[in-house]
């Protein structure tokens, strides 16, 4: 656990004050270097340290501004990942603490029959959906490319799994009335840029998207109100689609007859068109070349267990969890001969399609190293890609995991 | 929603309330250029950006991430400063 490690560090930074009365060695933080996913840029642990924002634990402080911190692989031993344990991810620097009393959020557009303005009151009030869904981050495993691209350097730990509650986005848009030549939903929240001319984060989802069940506007998280880092006082929820789309601290819904303009929907958060097995397509948005990036794609992750772990040998158990866009998973394979037969884990608790599922597998553990690999199918019948299927932007990073041990 | 002025010793300074209760301390190599990356480039992100996008981007391609933090972000930032900086981050946290 690298609570303990860290603490063991900073025990050893002290003894190193006491013995030789310097402070520079007391003052730095514990490097969080050991936390990182192994493969990320080697700058990144040249600096990184545990960041611990308020009310949140420690998290891998990729940046502090904007906030760009990711959880470690220890946060992900249980399918619903808790509130001050989740990621954050910001992309302009100027976020404004935003009170629940006073905030309204301003529903229009060209698309709708009238601008309204709604309160955290008013979507309280309306009827209340709850789902447990996975929030990614489009780039979560960006630093594992290769070669390397721009961006945060995300590794494993750039999403997490939370109860969502709120309302639709389909009854917020009822309230303003949506006329027919309505395509797509354009959305901006309260943080935006430090100097004026950045573009602002805005995004759109096509409106058969917005219109779904499972579309929300959310107020609680896990049963409690939003941390701020997550999007206090309410954020967009929309299951199985990458966490682009989600707005945090959402002030403004426009109901849109024309595309969402602006470098957030293109170039931005885009991938070449044909390259992924994508069944989610956001038409309105996309030209020969490029898409929006829309669907999580099937994915797992190994979190009992660290690269090079030491183990016994003989029988452990390897854990951890499975998800995709929402078709839900089927099964997970488990291999220990470098990929010539697969054997099936045994899955966890149901959480919904849209949720982390967790799965286990016993394995014999031999003197020596020992390979884990480990592949997710969904109920669809698509699986993780053996090879990484490269993109500028580093997206849909879902190689098969293979991890070894050392017995 | 858009900040309402742009400052620049607040944008530094006036962090929101909630903002990271551990700032983070980047020493960046010492060089030419490197006064000109404090100025420009803090303004809107963190240092870390730099050592973390490193050490894989070439000369050419930390000088299309300047202009690119120009023309796609609009940062304000001018020809001359933008050469020095281009040049400075090639030099050190190039591949």
């Amino acid at each position: 656990m690298f609570t303990r490690r860290h603490l063991l560090q900073t025990a050893g930074a002290s003894a190193a004050f006491a013995a030789t009365g310097s402070l520079s060695e007391f003052a730095h933080a514990a490097s969080a270097a050991a936390d990182l996913t192994p493969g990320v840029p080697t700058g990144v642990s040249s600096y990184v340290t545990m960041g611990t924002l308020p009310g949140k634990k420690p998290l891998i402080q990729l940046s502090d501004r904007p906030p760009n911190y990711e959880s470690p692989l220890e946060y992900f031993r249980t399918p619903i990942t808790p509130n001050d344990q989740f990621f954050v991810r910001y992309h302009l620097a100027d976020i404004p603490e935003v009170k629940a009393e006073g905030y309204k959020i301003s529903v229009g557009g060209d698309g709708a029959n009238g601008p309204v303005e709604i309160t955290l009151d008013d979507l309280k009030k309306m009827p209340a959906v709850e789902v447990a869904a996975v929030n990614q981050c489009s780039g979560n495993r960006r630093g594992l490319s290769t070669p390397h691209v721009q961006g945060v350097e995300w590794g494993y730990g750039a999403m997490g799994c939370a109860k969502w509650k709120g309302a639709k986005l389909k009854d917020v848009l009822d309230k303003a009335g949506i006329k027919k030549e309505t395509i797509e939903i354009g959305m901006n929240g309260a943080d935006g840029p430090a100097v004026p001319d950045t573009p602002d984060f805005i995004k759109s989802i096509p409106l058969w998207k917005a219109v779904e069940d499972t579309t929300i506007i959310a107020y609680e998280m896990n049963g409690a109100p939003l941390p701020h880092f997550n999007g206090f006082p309410a954020r967009v929820i929309v299951p199985g689609w990458t966490g682009t789309y989600w707005i945090k601290h959402i002030t403004n819904i426009n109901a849109l007859t024309k595309p969402q303009g602006g470098f957030w929907m293109n170039p931005a958060y885009r991938i070449p068109v044909g390259k992924f097995p994508i069944r989610d397509r956001f038409i309105t948005q996309e030209n020969a070349t490029s898409t929006p990036i829309t669907e999580i794609v099937v994915n797992s992750l190994i979190t009992s267990h660290r690269e090079g772990a030491k183990v016994k040998p003989g029988k452990v158990t390897i854990s951890g969890l499975a998800w995709d866009g929402g078709y839900g998973i089927r099964a997970v394979q488990v291999s220990t001969d470098g990929g010539k037969t697969w054997s099936d884990a045994k899955l966890g608790q149901d959480l919904g399609r849209f949720a982390f599922r967790p799965w286990s597998f016993e394995i014999a553990a031999k003197k020596g190293k020992n390979s884990v690999m480990v592949n997710a199918t969904n109920v669809i019948g698509q699986s993780q890609t053996a090879a990484l299927i490269f993109n500028p932007a580093g997206y849909h990073n879902n190689v098969i995991q293979n991890l070894t041990l050392n017995a | 929603m858009r900040a309402f002025a742009f400052i620049f010793a607040a944008a530094l300074i006036a962090l929101p309330a909630a903002a990271s209760a551990e700032e983070q301390t980047i020493k960046l190599k010492p060089g030419p250029g490197l006064d000109k990356v404090e100025a420009n480039c803090q303004a809107c992100h963190s240092l870390a950006y730099i050592p973390m996008n490193s050490p894989f981007l070439n000369a050419a391609g930390w000088d299309a991430t300047v202009k690119k933090m120009i023309n796609a972000f609009k940062a304000p930032i001018d020809a001359a400063d933008a050469n020095a900086i281009a040049a400075y981050l090639g030099k050190n946290y190039g591949s």
